[in-house]
């Protein structure tokens, strides 16, 4: 599979996301912020970092780029698109993703590990995740408290729209596992056609028991599942 | 001739400087203060004689597109 990670000026998680898709067996290749066609990409990372410095709000500028544009008519045709903190944020910012990150409830960046439930395994970014499962990830934002208003949260709720929420080591869902004040301990959600994901966790950074943990794999191992069965239906049509 | 927008957080979503900026007025001895709502003000320069009608269109469209986010923010437009 060909996966295709975003680079903006200041993207800083670029690197470990390619390493972690090669490192998991698959192909993986930088795309430039000003590149206007995606090439052969099955899959599409929008990485972590600080796009454009944050500068107006975490996203906002990156969402006008000329790759974005290439990004969204990919999510249009069905294209598998994964945002990872930063990514998560540009791609509520166009539009891709309902709701908005805005700055942590207690003000600091957060820079540690942390538990994740998996809500649905009915997504492609989730269909590989063994059942019970909790994952831990690393987390590493200031601007990370998910907010959406009360319709779209119920929307969420209806379409089994939320994928990860945080968690303590048992799985409960308790304010004090949540580490920045998201709405519903909100981690991570997909777009109604389930095609668009977007978390706040570093999947990326915890493929390798190495790295403290290897969880992230499982992130990845669904979407490449995703891909597979997607190329099977195709040849099968 | 200038734009002038002042952006607000939206009265539902939390805001924690805010919030932090309320209580260390309270802590300094302020008293009566019942909220501190912390956004941002944005100046933008435009070039003299531009007509001011077609500047608030463009202008206004500009602040829901990028200047602001409406899902978690208000803005007040002025051109003056």
């Amino acid at each position: 599979m060909n996966f295709a990670v975003l680079q903006f000026p200041a993207s800083n998680c670029d690197q470990d996301a390619v390493h972690a898709i090669r490192h998991l067996g698959h192909s993986a290749r930088l795309l430039w912020h000003k590149e206007s066609s995606l090439g052969d990409a099955d899959c599409v990372i929008v990485p972590g970092g600080f796009s454009y410095g944050d500068y107006l709000r975490c996203g906002a500028i990156a969402r006008f780029s000329p790759v974005m544009q290439a990004v969204k008519q990919f999510a249009d045709n069905g294209g598998l698109v994964l945002g990872i903190c930063n990514g998560f944020q540009v791609l509520t910012e166009a539009g891709l993703l309902p709701g908005a990150l805005i700055r942590n409830r207690d003000l600091q960046f957060h820079c540690e590990f942390i538990f994740l439930k998996t809500a649905t395994a009915a997504s492609p970014f989730t269909n590989q995740i063994p059942s019970g499962k909790l994952l831990r990830l690393p987390i590493a934002h200031g601007e990370g408290c998910y907010f959406a208003d009360e319709e779209t949260l119920a929307k969420l709720k209806a379409n089994n729209q939320i994928l990860w929420q945080y968690c303590d080591a048992n799985g409960n869902l308790t304010d004090s596992a949540n580490p920045n004040g998201a709405l519903l301990n909100i981690a991570g959600i997909c777009n109604e056609k389930r095609n668009v994901a977007g978390l706040m966790p570093h999947p990326e950074r915890a493929c390798e028991p190495l790295l403290g943990s290897d969880d992230g794999k499982w992130i990845f191992e669904s979407i490449f599942a995703a891909l597979k069965n997607k190329a099977v239906a195709a040849a099968a049509a | 001739m200038k734009a002038k927008i002042i952006i607000t957080p939206k009265k539902a979503v939390v805001d924690p400087q805010g919030i932090t900026v309320r209580k260390a007025l309270e802590h300094m001895g302020y008293s009566g203060v019942t909220g501190v709502h912390i956004g941002k003000y944005i100046e933008i320069d435009l070039a003299p004689g531009t007509d001011r009608d077609a500047a608030h269109k463009a202008i206004n469209d500009a602040a829901r597109k990028l200047l602001s986010n409406p899902v978690i923010e208000d803005y007040k437009l002025e051109i003056e």
